[in-house]
This record gives C-alpha cells, sequence and structure tokens, in this order.
C-alpha cells in the first residue's frame, strides 16, 4: 500500500513538465505570472506548434528570456508582446490579430457555415413547398399495383 | 441563376487548387517566415572579434551595403553554404561579414581554418542576443544591409547558387550602382 502511495505521488509530481527551467523564473511571483501568461501566447518558431512557454528548444529560451527582461525593465504586457512580434513578425502570435489580411482566416469559416444552413434551409424550403398531393391512382393502376405486389410476395 | 449556385462548390474547388498550386510550388518553402525585420533598421550591436581586439559593430558597417551572415560550427548546413561563401569572398570579392551564433570562439576558429574564411570580420554572438534582435530562428541566415544599415533581403537556411544568381546579385547591384 505504502509503494502504491508513493507510485501515485510521483506519477502526480511527474506530470507537469513545461519548458520554463528554473534559473529563467523571476523572484517577484506577479511578474512571473504575466511572463507565464504572454509566454503561453507566444509560438516557438522551431517547433512551430508549441507556444514558448511549454517548447524546451534554445530559441524559446531567448525569448522567454527577452519576455522576462522587458517585464523587469517595467514595459506592459502589451510592450512585450510587441517587442517580439517586431523582430519575427505577427506568426509568433498563436492567435492571430484580426486584421484585413486575416479577415478570411477568422470570418471564413463562420460564413461558411452560414452559407451552408442558408443552402439547407433553401433546399428544406423548396422540399416542402414541392407540390404532395398527386391524383389518386385509376382502378386499373391499383389492380396492377396489386398485381405487382402479390408477385413480389410470392 | 439556380445553375450558377451549383457551379459554386466546384468554383470553390478551384480556388483552393490555385491557392495550393502558387504555395506548394516546388522550390518554396512553406516554413520559410518572411522577416519581420525586412526596410528597418538593422539592429544595433557591437561584438568581440573572432581573433583580434576589434569589435564587430552596426556603425562601422554603414557606408555601404554589406552581407551578414549568422553562422555557427555545430550548424550542419552551414557546412554546406561554406563553398559558396568562399566563392562570393574569393570571386566576387562580396563585402561578407560573420556573425558566430551560440558558438563557442574556439570552436568558430577550428571552422574558419579548416575550410577558409570568407569573412571581412567575425563577431561572436555567444549568447544569441544579437541573431534574437534580428530574428533569426535558425542558423544559417544570411542578412543583406545597405549603406544606411537597412535590413533589405533576408535569406533562411543555407545559400544556394540559385538564390545568389537571382536576388542577391542583383539586388547587391542595385545598391551599389558604381561597382
Amino acid at each position: 500500500m505504502r509503494k502504491f502511495v508513493l507510485c501515485l505521488v510521483l506519477l502526480l509530481g511527474a506530470l507537469p513538465a513545461g519548458g520554463v527551467e528554473p534559473k529563467e523564473r523571476l523572484a517577484d511571483p506577479a511578474l512571473e505570472a504575466r511572463a507565464r501568461t504572454i509566454s503561453g501566447e507566444l509560438r516557438c518558431l522551431v517547433c512551430q506548434n508549441e507556444s514558448i512557454d511549454e517548447s524546451g528548444a534554445d530559441l524559446a529560451h531567448d525569448i522567454r528570456i527577452l519576455v522576462r527582461e522587458r517585464l523587469t525593465a517595467g514595459d506592459t504586457d502589451a510592450q512585450t508582446i510587441q517587442a517580439v512580434v517586431n523582430r519575427y513578425g505577427a506568426f509568433v502570435l498563436l492567435k492571430p490579430p484580426v486584421e484585413p489580411a486575416t479577415y478570411v482566416l477568422w470570418f471564413g469559416p463562420p460564413a461558411l457555415v452560414l452559407l451552408g444552413l442558408a443552402a439547407t434551409g433553401m433546399w428544406l424550403h423548396r422540399r416542402q413547398a414541392a407540390p404532395t398531393d398527386t391524383a389518386p391512382l385509376s382502378p386499373d393502376e391499383s389492380r396492377r399495383l396489386a398485381g405487382l405486389l402479390r408477385d413480389n410476395e410470392g | 441563376m439556380k445553375r450558377i449556385i451549383y457551379l459554386l462548390p466546384l468554383a470553390l474547388f478551384f480556388v483552393l487548387v490555385g491557392y495550393f498550386l502558387i504555395s506548394l510550388r516546388p522550390g518554396h518553402d512553406t516554413h520559410e517566415l518572411p522577416s519581420a525585420m525586412l526596410e528597418k533598421p538593422a539592429p544595433s550591436f557591437e561584438l568581440a572579434d573572432l581573433g583580434d581586439d576589434n569589435r564587430l559593430a552596426l556603425t562601422g558597417l554603414k557606408g555601404h551595403p554589406v552581407i551578414v551572415n549568422f553562422f555557427a560550427s555545430w550548424c550542419v548546413p552551414c557546412r554546406i553554404e561554406h563553398p559558396l561563401l568562399m566563392r562570393l569572398s574569393q570571386q566576387d570579392h562580396l563585402p561578407l561579414y560573420g556573425i558566430a551564433y551560440k558558438d563557442k570562439p574556439d570552436d568558430a576558429a577550428r571552422l574558419l581554418a579548416t575550410y577558409g574564411n570568407p569573412f571581412r570580420q567575425v563577431g561572436l554572438d555567444q549568447d544569441g542576443r544579437v541573431g534574437l534582435d534580428f530574428g533569426v530562428y535558425g542558423v544559417p541566415e544570411t542578412y543583406v544591409i545597405d549603406a544606411n544599415g537597412i535590413i533589405r533581403k533576408r535569406f533562411v537556411g543555407p545559400l544556394t547558387a540559385e538564390a545568389v544568381e537571382r536576388d542577391l546579385m542583383p539586388l547587391l547591384k542595385q545598391l551599389e550602382p558604381s561597382s
């Protein structure tokens, strides 16, 4: 039982393994928290789908240090992010900014959904509106239908 | 009119085909990022020089266009472009300056002693700080900086003879019409 508890504790301890190294951390917890938040929003350029907060790459380390330097120097969050964007372009932002160049990215998918909904609506509306009342079968046709059904069963 | 709506998916399909044709064309690297520093002043730097007591500083490079190459002894693609850099420096006499990115001075010196030194001067960027200011995200990267210190072009990855012919030479000619 004690072994089991020990294993459990060790396992739980092993879960959060981010890229941030202990010596990078700032002494001021408030600043460090802001640095972590900003780091989570910046893309690591060599791994591309990880944030610099999660990545163990050298470049991510350098940018984390840069972020912390700027914050320590008294920059606001926006100024700090801008300092990184100035060097690496808007691509470093994991959440791309809403600007004319990204309108298709932001509004394309919802526009397609709306288009699909509109098309489906039109189709349903037209199907409902289509004439459903057809002329009843003539006695001759009823007899033929009955005959066909009977053949089918037999 | 209704017919046209049925053609819409087909039209969208061709738009996608066009997009993929353009972005997946041969020789186009989808991972290559446009530099945010293009047409902006190069970040100012002053680095210890490899070999002598001079310092490699941006202010010392102004006045004529220069090529700044970030390299490292640990970088394999740098070895690939090295013979080309040697040719550019020896045959074409291009103003090449090297920045050893996150490299130990001894290792960088040994690399240049073994394979030749194409650079007029080599600065040591041991902590990668200058690279960070330039927006370097992997070596080798090569920058063309004009006489006023404005970054005019960035090459990501090893320079190729084709890129030199197509982009580098015309740009240098344009920057320095007299030569």
